[in-house]
């Protein structure tokens, strides 16, 4: 398989979202806001592509017994990274996503791409193959967040884009619009697929 | 400062007011994937409930007197990932002792726990909340018995959903994650009750 396959399968036909709506609870907590939902799934990126390039890496010198929890403090490894990071150059980023950082941890796309593709792939596709599924799982997210703060706020990445008049929907706020607007999301994406096997 | 909030309106808020799936979207992938069947999600939700209880109480005796005096806080991730291993991989073998019944009915739900985020969320929102014991043991119970209540309840829907006609896009995933905002709509109507934090 090329990197072009790769791409296309993570970002559309094979999107982690779309097909087994796998490690959304992480995220879909701080659709709220765009910037927010940004940094969040860069983190989910970054930690998948590079947990991913270090479990390939590693491959042959894990018995395969142990890979599991081997893997488990790979991805945790990433993940203190990331929140040591944030919390030096994004404070306030870092206060308002909580624990929702950790918590990249236990997103099952990460495990399901050392698993079911590092395991048996180079370093660099491995790589390759994270980068893009955090990316399939990027653009999903992104368009929820979308929705919910220009809606919810009125605001775009903060900033003010409908007019003043215009009264915020307050549900797009809580919690049940993520699941309804994902619902959507999911709705839109499969009627072009079912489309496109057709 | 631990937050000023009696252990049983914590309780009662970790149920319904702060469901820990319907407000905190944790535990989403278990909690689609094994909603099918009510007995497999009842058996999930009870594995799940013993293991926060569990889990909550250990998670915090180990911050305060090991990652906090040895000032190792930064790598709690580690550390409670592998305690929640630990208590699965135990509880699996006590309960396979006492009562093989009950391994048997639980048996592929225990393992799927240690990658439940919820049991991790629940630990890391005991530490950036600083709760105290009493109040963590009782976050973990609530929280569990949450999660399980919401799982049972959506999996009662879904049996009525099977049989109902939906659109060919929304089928599985889409009308189970409707279900679930409707669930989430419910829940906020018991807000006015108690507030946790």
């Amino acid at each position: 398989m090329g990197m072009k396959d790769i791409f296309k399968e993570n970002t559309w036909s094979n999107n982690p979202i779309f097909i087994q709506i796998l490690g959304i609870c992480s995220t879909l907590a701080v659709t709220n806001k765009l910037t927010n939902t940004l940094i969040m799934t860069i983190g989910v990126m970054a930690v998948t592509a590079f947990s991913s390039l270090t479990v390939s890496a590693l491959k042959s010198l894990i018995p395969h017994k142990v890979r599991m929890i081997t893997q488990t403090l790979i991805i945790a490894f990433y993940v203190i990274l990331v929140d040591i990071l944030l919390k030096a150059w994004f404070p306030e980023v870092s206060k308002s996503l909580g624990p929702y950082v950790g918590l990249i941890i236990t997103n099952c796309i990460i495990m399901g791409r050392a698993e079911a593709f590092a395991q048996s792939n180079t370093p660099l596709l491995s790589f390759w193959d994270g980068l893009t599924s955090g990316l399939g799982y990027m653009w999903v997210l992104m368009s929820i967040a979308f929705i919910r703060e220009l809606l919810g706020f009125g605001t775009l990445f903060d900033v003010r884009v409908l007019p003043e008049g215009f009264v915020p929907w307050t549900i797009m706020v809580m919690a049940p619009s993520a699941f309804f607007i994902l619902a959507m999301v999911l709705w839109i994406a499969k009627t072009f697929m079912n489309k496109e096997a057709a | 400062m631990s937050p000023d909030i009696t252990p049983i309106a914590l309780f009662v808020a970790s149920i319904f007011t702060s469901n820990i799936l319907l407000a905190n979207f944790l535990g989403m992938c278990s909690f689609i994937s094994i909603s099918k069947d009510m007995t497999s999600a009842s058996g999930l939700g009870l594995a799940v409930t013993v293991v926060l209880t569990i889990t909550s109480a250990i998670n915090y005796l180990v911050l305060q007197y090991v990652l906090i005096p040895l000032d190792i806080v930064y790598l709690r991730f580690i550390v409670f990932i592998i305690v929640i291993a630990a208590v699965v991989q135990m509880l699996e073998m006590i309960i396979d002792r006492i009562s093989p019944a009950l391994y048997m009915a639980l048996g592929i739900f225990l393992p799927l726990i240690t990658v439940n985020c919820a049991i991790l969320g629940v630990a890391l929102f005991i530490e950036i909340r600083h709760y105290t014991f009493i109040q963590s043991v009782v976050y973990g119970l609530g929280s569990g018995l949450g999660w399980w209540l919401a799982i049972v309840l959506l999996s009662a829907i879904r049996k009525k959903i099977e049989k109902a006609p939906v659109p060919a896009g929304l089928k599985g995933p889409g009308i189970t994650l409707i279900t679930i905002g409707f669930m989430a709509m419910a829940f906020i109507g018991f807000s006015g009750m108690v507030a946790v934090q």
